[in-house]
């Protein structure tokens, strides 16, 4: 059954591909992408959409740790819910509404493009974070005070540690997300590869549109797949070792 | 408030395009459902085909909204449905099944083992223990997907306005392109109290559907 099944899978992954390959040369991606011009234009909207991802998620990253930080501290614990449950709110909003609201009290351009990114990938990191801290079982944390931690090592070399699978997986999703959504930032006017996309929508050119859509995926899933790897390197060996048992 | 006049001077057109917007979403939300909790219940007898269907899903919900639409339009124009609400439907089902059929497996595979076992010593058959016992207590994780589900799904409509599948991506898409900002703003808060509302309504019927027995046994438990 398993055999089959993985047989099946095999078989299947290469028809898609075969039907992959046949339609990107029928809608004539291929000739697109023979023009060095268009090459060359496409790889600068690669680069944008790639800055655009780099700067949001660098300050996401920042931002989302330290309110996931700050609100798990004995003293700010009791606003945990709340924080939560606003982060939990935001996340409801759709990311075009976020886009478009960017927009219309910043303006149009590269920074309000930022904002939104940013605001909208400070949500899952926050969230995770708050959460993986929180799920901390007290026995470790006591058990570090027992050895006469100060608390910015208990939080350094335990909580921290303790809580990385789960902040990754946060770190992850949000990556995946502003990478779809810095798609939508041409909308607002700061380019990226949503260009090729919507203007391949707008003039009914297959071809533009997937040298746009195609791009974009792949960068969603070589990101997706990174982080995983991410996951080997920062992630404690213990803790893996803990989790395969 | 200017918004609040332009909702007023539109509220015809608001309320069509939240309609819309709503009947998109129900129609996608409950054909994956279709789909997908059968899959999720067929997976739990096999735990390595659960991993690669899974893992499948997965990769489909990495996909960004925008690039999918796009990759599909040259391949649903073959049948003459690339721009509309056939390829918006057709992404949101498949957005669906991720959480749908993940939080359908793990409910089910979650159902205390004892219990299954005293459905087949009343000898039930495997279909009326899955009708009686499974699923009634896997019920408000399965509705917990259906709930990301559906809020997400709210999101994605909204840009499937940009493939002419209607909704109140509308408002943003021409509020964008006519540089109107109570458009925009209008669109923007509709689409955001949508998801907000139809968020809090399914955290309701989750409730709602949990069987009495077991919100006893949680009410016990703390």
């Amino acid at each position: 059954m398993n055999e089959a099944f993985g047989k099946a899978y095999r078989f299947l992954l290469i028809v898609v591909l075969i039907a992959a390959g046949v339609l990107i040369e029928r809608t004539g991606l291929v000739k697109y992408l023979s023009d060095p011009y268009e090459v060359h234009y496409t790889i600068s909207l690669i680069k944008q959409h790639l800055w655009m991802v780099a700067v949001s998620m660098t300050i996401a990253t920042v931002l989302g740790l330290s309110v996931g930080i700050i609100f798990t501290r004995p003293r700010l614990k009791k606003y945990a819910g709340v924080i939560m449950y606003i982060v939990g709110l935001g996340q409801t909003i759709p990311s075009l509404a976020v886009i478009a609201l960017a927009m219309s009290f910043l303006g149009i351009g590269f920074r309000p493009a930022i904002f939104a990114l940013l605001i909208y990938s400070i949500l899952p990191i926050a969230r995770n974070t708050l959460a993986g801290i929180t799920a901390v079982s007290p026995w470790i944390i006591d058990a570090a005070r027992g050895m006469g931690m100060s608390n910015a090592r208990v939080l350094f070399q335990v909580e921290i540690p303790n809580a990385m699978k789960v902040i990754l997986t946060g770190f992850r999703v949000s990556l995946v997300i502003n990478i779809g959504t810095a798609a939508l930032a041409f909308l607002i006017g700061a380019g990226g590869l949503g260009e090729h996309i919507f203007i391949g929508i707008d003039l009914m050119r297959p071809d533009k549109l997937l040298a746009g859509a195609i791009p974009t995926t792949l960068l969603a899933l070589i990101a997706d797949y990174l982080c995983g790897l991410l996951g080997f390197l920062i992630i404690p060996r213990g803790l893996r070792l803990q989790q395969e048992v | 408030m200017n918004v609040l006049d332009f909702m007023q001077k539109n509220a015809d057109r608001c309320w069509l395009l939240t309609w819309e917007h709503i009947w998109i979403v129900a129609f996608s939300v409950f054909l994956a459902t279709l789909i997908a909790v059968p899959i999720g219940i067929a997976i739990t007898r096999n735990e390595q085909v659960a991993k690669r269907v899974i893992n499948t899903a997965n990769i489909l919900m990495t996909i960004p909204s925008i690039a999918l639409f796009g990759i599909m339009l040259p391949i649903l124009s073959l049948i003459g449905h690339g721009l509309g609400k056939v390829p918006a439907v057709i992404a949101l089902v498949l957005y669906s099944q991720l959480p749908i059929i993940r939080n359908t497996y793990i409910a089910i595979k979650n159902v205390p083992p004892e219990l299954v076992d005293a459905g087949r010593g009343l000898g039930m058959s495997n279909w009326r223990r899955l009708k009686e016992v499974e699923i009634p207590l896997a019920i408000p994780v399965i509705i917990a997907g259906l709930r990301t589900a559906a809020v997400m799904s709210i999101g994605i409509a909204a840009i499937a306005a940009y493939i002419g599948a209607g909704g109140l991506g509308v408002f943003i898409q021409q509020g964008i392109a006519r540089v109107y900002e109570e458009m925009i703003i209008a669109g923007a808060i509709l689409v955001a109290f949508l998801a907000i509302f139809v968020d809090a309504g399914m955290a309701i019927l989750e409730n709602l559907v949990t069987p009495k027995g077991v919100k006893i046994a949680r009410k016990l438990g703390q």
